[in-house]
Order: structure tokens, then sequence, then C-alpha cells
């Protein structure tokens, strides 16, 4: 499994203001694993996904997708952001949300045509919203907008993707056609990062972990770091209790 | 002159015309860019711009002495600019946020721009006098260069318009993410943000720093409770700003010429309000006809199924009982049960109802309606 590094961080420190949000941040994702960030609020889970993406631009460090620098791996890497991120009542529909996963590939000035509407739309089967893709995404629930985010996702056919919160706000529905996406898309080669905060659910849904709260706290297989030590150290607390319940 | 006679008039004055087509053009431009600024909930940019620009108009006369439009206008251009800078400036290199930045600006150049016109107003200067015209505007200014440019501005705007339509779109929707497919987002906003600038720069003769931000905002908000796509209410706004620019001049010629900004402005917020009243989608008419339907038609429903609850414990589902059995039931009442019997869900027979086969029908789905959304 680990002949091939996916991501690859190097001593990434970000800062907002004066307090590091990561400080001195190593670490190595191999290729096909299906990864969970977890670790307390304000730890910089959305912070780090931001980082290795661009959005964010760090103190010190470097990162590498594939061997290589992300802006020339763009178009092999796909986002999802947090869905609190956008405004709902922007003035248009599902499937014109989802063709937005083509412009990356389209370029600048180039329009969506037949075949970039044709893999949207199968984007938006995939997540099971297509009899949805005229509707006005305010008029959407939480789950189907995060659904529809998801699908924007999928249409940028990438390698890795980086997920933020996709479980958020969604009901138990949504979450398991979310997790049965991911987990096929694992399945079928790709590497997946997720930033999560359920931690109940990690052992089922994920088979790699890190362990996040400024400074990397570990990272691993599941099976072999998932345990109380591990989340004594990131959360602070004896974790024994709320695990195992 | 009355209002027919005025459009009468228009095909054959000369100024009239002139007026009309500049305000018109004028209406459709901030309508288009007004729709960015009011999506990208940066409503006071304009304002705030529009002020900003104030100064430059002094500076430009001071500098030259001229009171030629296009050299005082385009010392409100570069000082338009710089505002529009600054505010980015301050929102992105301290923790202000947006509104405070623009405030800010806002006062801070209007003041110096005021101070500055006082100063050349005391000067013994017999060329001075008019330059607070661009306070609130003056379209009978406006000749027919003015409309040229105006035109020409517009045209290009409406090319770059359809040239980036598809980088503006996803930069206004979601910017971080259109930042991870490699697009230059400071282009794209810097774009956006010198278009809305040369637009406000372009009204400043005709309406004045003062108004200017309504004749974005209004056409562009009036616009939005219309549709729900992003093409369709840049051309509508573009179209009710025309509206209001036509009608504004028409107004203010017609009776005794009142000054035609505010007019404009006063029509364009006469579109804004009836939008706000009777879109069929988000208009307050039509939400709260909508909702005491959606109510009464919920009532109706719930009567249905607690009859059906009564009616199925008999052998035959038409088996009429005592009407006050359902006294102590909410929602239900005379006219109730008449609407009921109009689409044939009940019979009523004296002071008994029954259900029919149709109600039964109706009241089984509504079951499985239900168990099916869960």
């Amino acid at each position: 499994m680990n002949e091939k590094l996916a991501i690859s961080v190097d001593d990434l420190t970000v800062a907002y203001n004066y307090k590091p949000v990561l400080w001195d941040i190593d670490l190595e994702v191999p290729e096909g694993v299906l990864m969970a960030i977890v670790g307390p609020n304000g730890a910089g889970k959305s912070t780090l996904i931001k980082s290795i993406l661009g959005i964010i631009k760090p103190i010190a460090g470097s990162i590498s997708i594939f061997g290589k620098p992300y802006d020339k791996q763009r178009k092999l890497v796909a986002y999802v952001p947090q869905k609190g991120s956008v405004d709902w009542d922007f003035p248009t529909t599902a499937l014109d949300v989802v063709l937005m996963g083509t412009y990356g590939s389209l370029g600048w000035i180039k329009r969506p045509g037949q075949k970039e509407k044709k893999a949207a739309l199968e984007a938006l089967e995939k997540v099971g919203m297509l009899s949805f893709k005229s509707r006005q995404i305010s008029q959407l629930s939480g789950g189907q907008q995060q659904r529809i985010f998801l699908a924007r996702a999928l249409v940028q056919n990438a390698s890795i993707y980086f997920m933020d919160e996709p479980f958020q706000g969604v009901d138990a529905t949504t979450e398991i056609a979310i997790i049965n996406i991911l987990k096929e898309l694992r399945k079928a080669g790709k590497t997946l990062v997720v930033v999560h905060h359920d931690l109940q659910t990690v052992p089922e849904y994920f088979d790699w972990v890190t362990f996040l709260n400024v400074k990397k706290i570990a990272t691993g297989p599941v099976k072999d770091i998932f345990n109380d030590d591990n989340l004594t150290k990131t959360y602070g607390i004896n974790y024994k209790v709320a695990v195992n319940k | 002159m009355s209002i027919s006679e005025y459009f009468n008039l228009l095909w054959t004055d000369y100024t009239l015309r002139t007026i009309t087509l500049g305000t018109a053009v004028l209406g459709a431009i901030c309508g288009m860019l007004g729709s960015f600024a009011v999506l990208r909930k940066q409503s006071l940019l304009g304002d705030a711009i529009s002020h900003a620009a104030l100064p430059g108009i002094a500076i430009a006369f001071l500098i030259t002495g001229s009171k030629d439009t296009y050299i005082l206008l385009m010392g409100a251009l570069i000082c338009g600019l710089i505002g529009a800078f600054w505010i980015r400036g301050i929102t992105t290199k301290t923790h202000l946020k947006s509104d405070t930045a623009l405030g800010l600006v806002l006062s801070l150049f209007f003041g110096f721009g005021m101070l500055l016109l006082t100063y050349i107003q005391k000067q013994s200067n017999a060329n001075q006098a008019g330059l607070d015209k661009y306070l609130f505007g003056q379209a009978a200014t406006l000749v027919e260069s003015d409309v040229f440019i105006m035109i020409g501005v517009t045209g290009v705007c409406l090319i770059i318009l359809l040239l980036f339509w598809k980088e503006f779109k996803i930069m206004l929707f979601d910017m971080d993410y259109t930042k991870t497919l490699g697009f230059n987002v400071r282009f794209i906003d810097s774009l956006i943000t010198f278009f809305i600038v040369l637009a406000i720069v372009l009204g400043l003769q005709t309406v004045g720093v003062v108004l200017m931000s309504a004749m974005l905002l209004a056409p562009a908000a009036a616009a939005r409770q219309w549709t729900n796509s992003l093409g369709t209410m840049v051309i509508l706004a573009a179209i009710i700003g025309a509206l209001a620019g036509i009608f504004g001049t028409a107004i203010s010629a017609t009776q005794n010429n009142l000054s035609t900004g505010p007019v404009i402005v006063l029509v364009a917020a006469v579109f804004v309000l009836f939008s706000f009243i009777f879109s069929p989608g988000r208009g307050i008419v039509f939400r709260e006809i909508r909702f005491r339907q959606n109510r009464n038609d919920l009532q109706l429903k719930k009567t249905l199924q607690f009859m059906y609850d009564i009616a199925k414990t008999h052998q035959n589902i038409s088996h009429p009982h005592a009407i006050r059995i359902l006294n102590n039931f909410q929602g239900f009442s005379k006219n109730s049960l008449r609407k009921m019997e109009e689409k044939e869900w009940i019979t009523l027979k004296g002071q008994e109802w029954s259900l029919t086969n149709i109600g039964f029908e109706e009241a089984k789905n509504l079951y499985n309606q239900q168990l099916k959304d869960e």
C-alpha cells in the first residue's frame, strides 16, 4: 500500500495572527487510503487541508502531491469545502453547481459543453440527486446540498479528494450514502482525506487516521494507532469511556 | 408637458433624446454590475467608491484648472480606484470587517473631497463654480459624446462579462473552491471591481456622488426577486436599470424640471418595492398566500386522517358518524367540512358525516406518503 506517496507535507507551519494554527507538521499519506483527520475544535484540521490546497499561504513548509508541487498537480486533486462556506441563496441550480467541477479542466474562458454536462449528470446520479438537477440550490435540504458538493468533486475525476466535514449536519441516510461513495472511490484506487468529527465511526468508515492538535500527534492505519493513548494525547482528556460506550 | 408629449418629443428633440439615452445606458450598466456587487455581499462598495471619487474631481480641477468633464472624471476614476484598493487592503491586512473598511474609506475620502470643494469655492477664480453639481448630478449637462462613451464602456463591459462569465459565476459562489481549480481569483475580483468603479464614475455626472450606489443596488435587488438564475438576474437588472433611467428622466422633464438623479433613484426604488411585494417566488404577497393555502390544506388532511381513524374501525367505511365527535378536534370547522365535501372526501347528511371511497383512498395515501418520507 505504501509504495507510492499521494501527499507529502514537510515542516508545515501556519499562523493567522501570532499563535500558530499548525506547527511543524510532517505528514505522509500513501496512495489509496481513506483517511480521517481528527482533533478538537481549533486543532487546525481545515487549515491543514486548505494549506495543502494552496488556499492558505503557510509561513513555512513544503507540500507535494505525487512528488510534485501542488501547482503542477491541480488536476489530480478535488476539494469538498464545508457546506457552510458558501451562500446557498445564490441564484443557481444544482446541475450548475456540479458543472463547476468541470471548470478547472476547461481552463479560462471556455464554456462547459455537452461532454461536461453529461459528466455532471452522471455525478448527480451517483449521489442520488439526478431528479433534483433543476432545483434552485436554496430549496435543497442540508444533506442534499452536501451531496451536490460531493457530486461537484466527483466530476473533477481526481486521484486525491479532500473533504472538509462532509458528514456535518446530514441525516443518517445521507451519511450512509456518502460513506458508500467514499468507500467506492477508495476501491477504485483513489486517496481520500476527510476532516471528521465523530470519533465513534472512525474505525468503521476509515482505514487510515491522522490525529491533529496544532501539532501532528500520530498518523497511520486505524487498526494500529486508533487507541486511547492517542485519543488522550489529542483531546487532552481520557477518552476511554467516550469511545467504548 | 405631459408624459406622452415627452415621449413624442423624444424623436425630435436632441437634448431630451441624449439625456434619456444616457440615463438608460447608465441604468443598464449599473444594473448589470450591481448584480455582482449584491451577490458578493458588497452592496455598500458602490457607495464607498462613489464618495471616494469626489476628492479626485477636486484634485483634477486644482491641477488642471479645467472643468472639462473627462478630465474631472479621470480624476474621479483614479481616486475611486484608490478607494477600492484601500478597502481591499484594509479588509485583508487588518482584522477590520468589510463594513468598517467601507465606512472608513467612504467618510475619509468624502470629507477630504468636501474640504477641497470649499477650498476651491473660496478662491477668487471665476471658473470655480459648478463643481458641486457632482454631488447630486445634473443630467441636463449630458451631451452626445458622453452618451457614446457610456455606450462604449457598456459594450466593453458586456464583452468581458460574456468572456469571463463562468469565472465570475464560480468566484461569486465559492471563492476558495475557485482557487483550488487554479483560477487567479485576484484577477477576476479586480476585473469586477474595476468595472464597478468605471460604472460609478460614468454615473457621477448624471446621478452624483451621494445617490450613485442606489443605481447599482436597486435594479439588482429588484431583479433578484424574480429569478433564480444568475444570467436572467443580470439581464433583468439591466432592463430595470434602463427603465428607471428612462422613466426617471421623463418624469423629471415633465414635472417642472425636478432634479433627474433623485427621480431616477426613486423610480428604481418603486421597482424594488413592487418586486418585494409582488414577485411570485419571493414576494411577500404570494408567500403569504402559499403559507395560508398550505396551512388550510394540511388542516383538511389532518381532519381527514382523524375521520379515517374512526371510519376504519367499522366494517363499512362509509358508516355515518355524528359531527359532534369531531368537536374536540382542532382545525375542524363547518367551513372545512364543506370543503371536504367539495373534494368528495366525505358526504354530509344532517348532523352526520361519512367517508367516501375517494376520501378513504386519499387518507390511506397520506399514511403511505408519511412512511415513505421517513
